[in-house]
């Protein structure tokens, strides 16, 4: 009895230790996912789980932003780009050992394209009316045939994590690099790595290199920092400048700028004709030169040196430098130029009076800036816009609004004048966007559902953007979605400001960590991060 | 304690007449923002440095204080008349009123007025001048904020209307609202002062607070809540001391009053 | 019979209360702009008919007397909804976050209590208006302290959340009771009870503390107010994963299903301590 005892306890120190020596890997999520469904995914929580654990038949390289063969190892787009059909990956096995095949990509389809899911990822696909059909072709091979043309198609099965037709578990059966182990609401989420992932590295051995994932709740920047910089945790994926610029003064080695991310800011201003507010205001913000006049007078450099400490670039329009392909290079910088801005305004018969702008009708120009509150950085950037504004004339009230009262006036009752937020792009490929340039559509947000477009300029804007859409050829598209962010440029209906950097927080114990700009910045190559130690040790 | 009283007055009167007197002074401009100079130290030209955006953190204290100083005061004013009439009183009449009033104080301290003042801001134009919404904000604080000191009034006046005093005069045939202004009123003056130097620095606080819902004072104004948000971030620990200026006129502003004001000394 | 009486009318009137201050709540949150919609109305990805059921989530709410009055009818059964901002079951929800937040309101408010009554009786033992005036300053520095910047201290000094709660209560409580403990000295009996010789603690304890007792309990019963108040802000900033995290992020997300069970919640425990500080005092009357 004694000896059995002395083994079980021994046994258990053993356990305990090996626990000990886990490669666990730790970072912050800023909130409770909302959903482990990969198809229900809309938040950026259940955004990073889907990616820790989802296998998706095409992975976009984040660093290279070229689509990459993953689950299927080679893929055809029909020539009219209604079909794609792929060759699936043999032998792969779910985390529970259930075999990966056709019908399970043929199930998956099935659930995301069901309209009654509302599955963001699914409404992305859903070019046209008409059901998807999946034709099983074979154990590893399938066809999927869309009722439109989907420009752009392979690029969205990087967002489709295939889930299991037979497994019990349902979405807890995964094909990704780990599979979650723990859920404690508002607490943690604990993966751990998944022992049937296909994946190997050069030398043959298993991948991931990590044993485990440990991702806590925690919403407060002040307390990701200070853990951070006692290495309670290993990275942060993505800070505000002002966080940057601390750690990089108490830590250089732990924090790095990858250069401009996807994301900009940008204000607008409310073009809707049967908005609550004045009608001479309508005309102002309806007058391309007043638009273009407020752009000239918005100093952009000075906003990324004060607010983003050097961390930011002034945008030129919708797309950011940062995605590489689709950025228009031949658009004109927007330059801080309060001359030319007195000039556009002088033109639409505006004049300065005791320094004050007035309309042509002796109205003084004045006009509220809504924004959400809670958010520092842009809360100083509209001030900085408040005193840019300020020198040519115009008064700018600044209003904070809780996010759910914001979207009621911006979205519902139009009950604004001026708006500013931040567009945070998903997406490489210009069909993400199709929502905001279609003058049709809810998020076309200075003027939305319009049942025909109010200005030649957005029925232009309307056929671009249908033209890409359909079209197969990379360089039509190219060309239609240029011309796009011209006229955008040249009628200013969104008045964009920024492009911020993105600023990551990377523990020096980590190795094969390579951040970049499109989501997910510091993770994106999970199975092949591991921490230095390992260097020296085995392969598993 | 003379002494004190003597010198907590003399120090609030400076930080008064500091913070009146140097925001009607040109120099100090709350809004102008030196871009070169942004959260940079002290130095001639911005005597406490500058802030984030490279605003004169001075002016800044200077004009936030006499916002702050001004506005708050008034809404804790007019909680402790609300909390008076509405807690003093029936305390002191007692019978259904006392009842109504004990529920209507539960509910003011447990249900979520946050919604009630998004309502006010929601009816609120949103061109409202940064000066009209911060009168605004404050008064709603006012409005709202009378529950505490209210049930705590009750109880003071209940204790009051069974004592000797107030039970003679009532058999002597005076009226009851002439007891509770002439005889009970300097009784609960102490509440009442104790109560005043609670709410002005909350209601300070809380102002910063409700920009969140989009009231408070609008930028550019600068508010003394508004400076001290600033300490809410751990970058605001950088080893520049002036970002703890706001605490500090704050703590010296509440503390002199309260010395100034304290009636009796401990035997 | 007096006290059975006094009880089961308090308890009517608890109940009242409670009913009617989760309805007031329900019907600001209906009002209050922004009901009904969702971050995900931004969400350039989404469809109109995805928008318009997003927009539909809420359609059960918009006539709020039925709705609450139905909610109240599924409580009775244990169903308190599901929560439609974390898409899980309001009861769950309850559950995993209660304890933390009662222990932390719990703790704190006796920290404060505890730190309130020792610095009073300490200034009165002491006779010292310099420790008075000490103990009025350290009130203040907290009262001028912004609830993020006590979060923040937290934080840094490891320190856990019930101390802001009790930084939040103290001031206030130690402020009141001071001066409540000063204007009883200066009454005659007890002026009369010192020129007799009764020592410091007789003094204290026989007859200044049954004098403030009705009002000392009314500042009880409200600081429990106070602690689930200071609760909201302190978890929130903090990221403590209790009741006030998820009142605050359900005031935000207009997630009525859980601002009924929460407002009822609070409402009730408000309720219940400022009654049962109420039917303390006449108890104690009666008997005495």
């Amino acid at each position: 009895m004694r000896r059995a005892m002395s083994w079980i306890c021994l046994l258990a120190v053993v356990l305990a230790s090996a626990a000990g020596c886990l490669d666990e890997l730790r970072f912050y999520l800023r909130s409770d996912p909302k959903t482990f469904n990969p198809a229900l995914v809309d938040d950026d929580a259940a955004e990073t789980i889907r990616y820790l654990t989802g296998g998706v038949l095409l992975r976009l390289n984040r660093q290279t932003q070229q689509v990459e063969p993953e689950l299927a190892t080679a893929w055809k787009v029909s020539k009219d780009g209604r079909t794609i059909s792929f060759q699936l990956r043999k032998g792969v096995r779910f985390s529970d050992g259930t075999p990966f095949g056709a019908q399970d990509v043929k199930f998956t389809m099935d659930a995301l394209m069901d309209p009654a899911l509302h599955s963001p990822t699914g409404d992305a696909l859903r070019t046209g009316a008409g059901k998807v059909t999946a034709v099983v072709q074979g154990v590893d091979r399938i066809s999927l045939t869309f009722p439109a043309p989907v420009a752009g198609l392979e690029r969205l099965f990087d967002q489709v994590a295939i889930v299991s037709a037979s497994s019990a578990k349902k979405e807890m059966a995964v094909l990704g690099p780990f599979y979650v182990t723990d859920y404690k609401p508002g607490a943690y989420v604990a993966l751990r790595r998944n022992p049937n992932y296909w994946k190997h590295d050069e030398a043959g051995h298993s991948l991931p290199y990590l044993d485990a994932v440990k991702l806590e709740i925690q919403g407060n920047r002040d307390i990701e920092m200070l853990k951070f910089s006692r290495s309670e945790i290993h990275l942060i994926n993505g800070m505000d400048a002002d966080y940057y610029d601390r750690l990089s003064r108490s830590a250089p080695g732990k924090v790095r700028d990858a250069g401009p991310s996807l994301d900009s800011e940008q204000m607008w201003f409310n073009q809707v004709a049967t908005a609550p507010i004045a009608p001479y205001k309508l005309d102002w913000f309806r007058s391309r030169n007043f638009r273009r006049a407020v752009s000239a007078a918005i100093n952009r450099d000075d906003l990324c040196k004060v607010v983003y400490g050097g961390h930011a670039i002034p945008a030129r329009g919708p797309v950011s430098p940062a995605n590489k392909y689709w950025f228009n290079t031949q658009l004109p910088q927007a330059r801080y130029d309060p001359a030319n801005a007195m000039q556009l305004l002088r033109e639409d018969g505006f004049r300065l009076a005791g320094g004050k702008l007035l309309d042509r009708s002796g109205h003084l120009v004045e006009f509220s800036l809504v924004t959400n509150a809670g958010n520092r950085m842009r809360e100083r950037t509209a001030t900085m816009i408040q005193a840019d504004l300020r020198s040519i004339g115009i008064t700018v009230n600044i209003v904070t609004l809780d996010f759910p009262s914001l979207i009621q006036r911006i979205s519902e009752s139009f009950n604004y004048e001026a708006a500013m937020l931040g567009l945070t792009n998903v997406e490489l490929d210009p069909n993400g966007q199709m929502n905001v340039w279609l003058s049709s559509s809810d998020e076309h947000q200075w003027n939305p559902r319009q049942k025909t477009p109010a200005t030649a300029w957005e029925a232009e804007l309307d056929r671009l953007m249908r033209a890409q859409a359909s079209a197969i050829e990379a360089t039509a598209r190219k060309r239609d979605f240029d011309r796009v962010q011209a006229i955008v440029a040249e009628e200013a209906p969104f008045i964009y400001l920024v492009n911020k950097n993105t600023l990551v927080g990377v523990s020096p114990l980590l190795e094969g960590v390579v951040p970049v700009s499109t989501r997910p910045q510091t993770y994106w190559n999970i199975e092949r991060i591991r921490f230095a130690a390992e260097r020296a040790s085995n392969g598993k | 304690m003379r002494t004190a009283r003597t010198i907590g007055l003399m120090l609030a009167s400076l930080i008064a007449l500091a913070s009146f007197g140097g925001s009607l002074l040109q120099r100090f401009d709350y809004s102008r923002q030196d871009r070169e100079q942004v959260s940079a130290g002290p130095s001639q030209e911005h005597w406490l440095g500058t802030d984030a955006l490279g605003r004169d953190r001075l002016a800044r204290l200077l004009h936030g204080t006499r916002v702050s100083l001004t506005l708050a005061p008034a809404a804790a004013g007019i909680a402790l008349l609300l909390a008076f009439l509405a807690g003093a009183t029936p305390g002191f009449v007692g019978g259904a009123s006392e009842r109504v009033a004990k529920i209507a104080i539960d509910l003011m301290l447990s249900v979520p007025w946050l919604f009630l003042l998004l309502m006010v801001r929601a009816m609120l134009p949103l061109n409202t001048s940064p000066a009209a919404s911060a009168a605004i904000t404050f008064l709603m604080l006012g409005l709202l904020g009378w529950g505490m000191p209210a049930r705590i009034l009750m109880a003071r006046a209940q204790r009051l209307r069974r004592s000797e005093f107030v039970v003679l005069a009532r058999a002597s045939g005076v009226s009851r609202w002439r007891l509770l202004c002439i005889h009970v009123m300097p009784n609960l003056r102490p509440v009442l002062l104790a109560q005043f130097w609670i709410a002005v620095p909350v209601f300070i606080l809380a102002e910063a607070n409700l920009s969140l819902l989009g009231l408070g004072v609008a930028e550019p104004l600068p508010s003394l809540g508004s400076l001290l948000q600033e300490l809410e971030t751990v970058l605001s620990f950088r080893g520049d001391a002036c970002s703890f200026a706001a605490l500090l006129v704050m703590m010296l502003m509440v503390g002199s009053l309260q010395i100034a004001f304290m009636k009796h000394e401990v035997s | 019979m007096f006290l059975l009486r006094a009880v089961a009318y308090r308890l009517t009137v608890v109940a009242v209360t409670i009913v009617a201050g989760g309805l007031l709540a329900a019907t600001l949150a209906r009002y209050a702009p922004g009901f009904g919609t969702d971050e995900r109305q931004l969400d350039a990805r989404l469809n109109r008919d995805s928008l318009m059921a997003i927009r539909d989530a809420s359609s059960e709410e918009r006539n709020i007397a039925a709705y609450y009055t139905g909610a109240l009818r599924r409580m009775g059964h244990g169903d308190l909804g599901i929560s439609r901002s974390l898409q899980r079951p309001v009861r769950e929800l309850l559950v995993e976050r209660g304890a933390v937040t009662l222990k932390m309101v719990g703790a704190g408010l006796a920290l404060a209590w505890l730190f309130a009554a020792f610095l009073v009786v300490a200034a009165w033992w002491l006779h010292s208006a310099v420790v008075e005036t000490a103990c009025s300053m350290a009130g203040g520095l907290l009262l001028c302290l912004p609830a993020g910047a006590v979060a923040l201290l937290l934080i840094l000094l490891n320190l856990p959340g019930c101390v802001a709660v009790a930084a939040v209560v103290f001031p206030k409580v130690h402020r009141y009771l001071g001066e409540l403990v000063q204007a009883t000295a200066r009454m005659p009996h007890i002026v009369t009870g010192r020129a007799k010789g009764v020592s410091d603690a007789g003094i204290l304890l026989w007859h200044v503390v049954p004098v403030i007792r009705k009002e000392v309990l009314a500042l009880a019963g409200v600081s429990v107010g106070l602690a689930l108040s200071a609760a909201i802000p302190v978890e929130a900033l903090c990221g403590i994963p209790g009741v006030g995290q998820l009142a605050w992020r359900s005031a935000m997300a207009r997630d009525v299903p859980v601002l009924i069970t929460v407002s009822l919640l609070v409402v009730g425990f408000t309720v219940l301590a400022n009654s049962g500080a109420d039917l303390l005092a006449d108890e104690r009357r009666l008997v005495g």
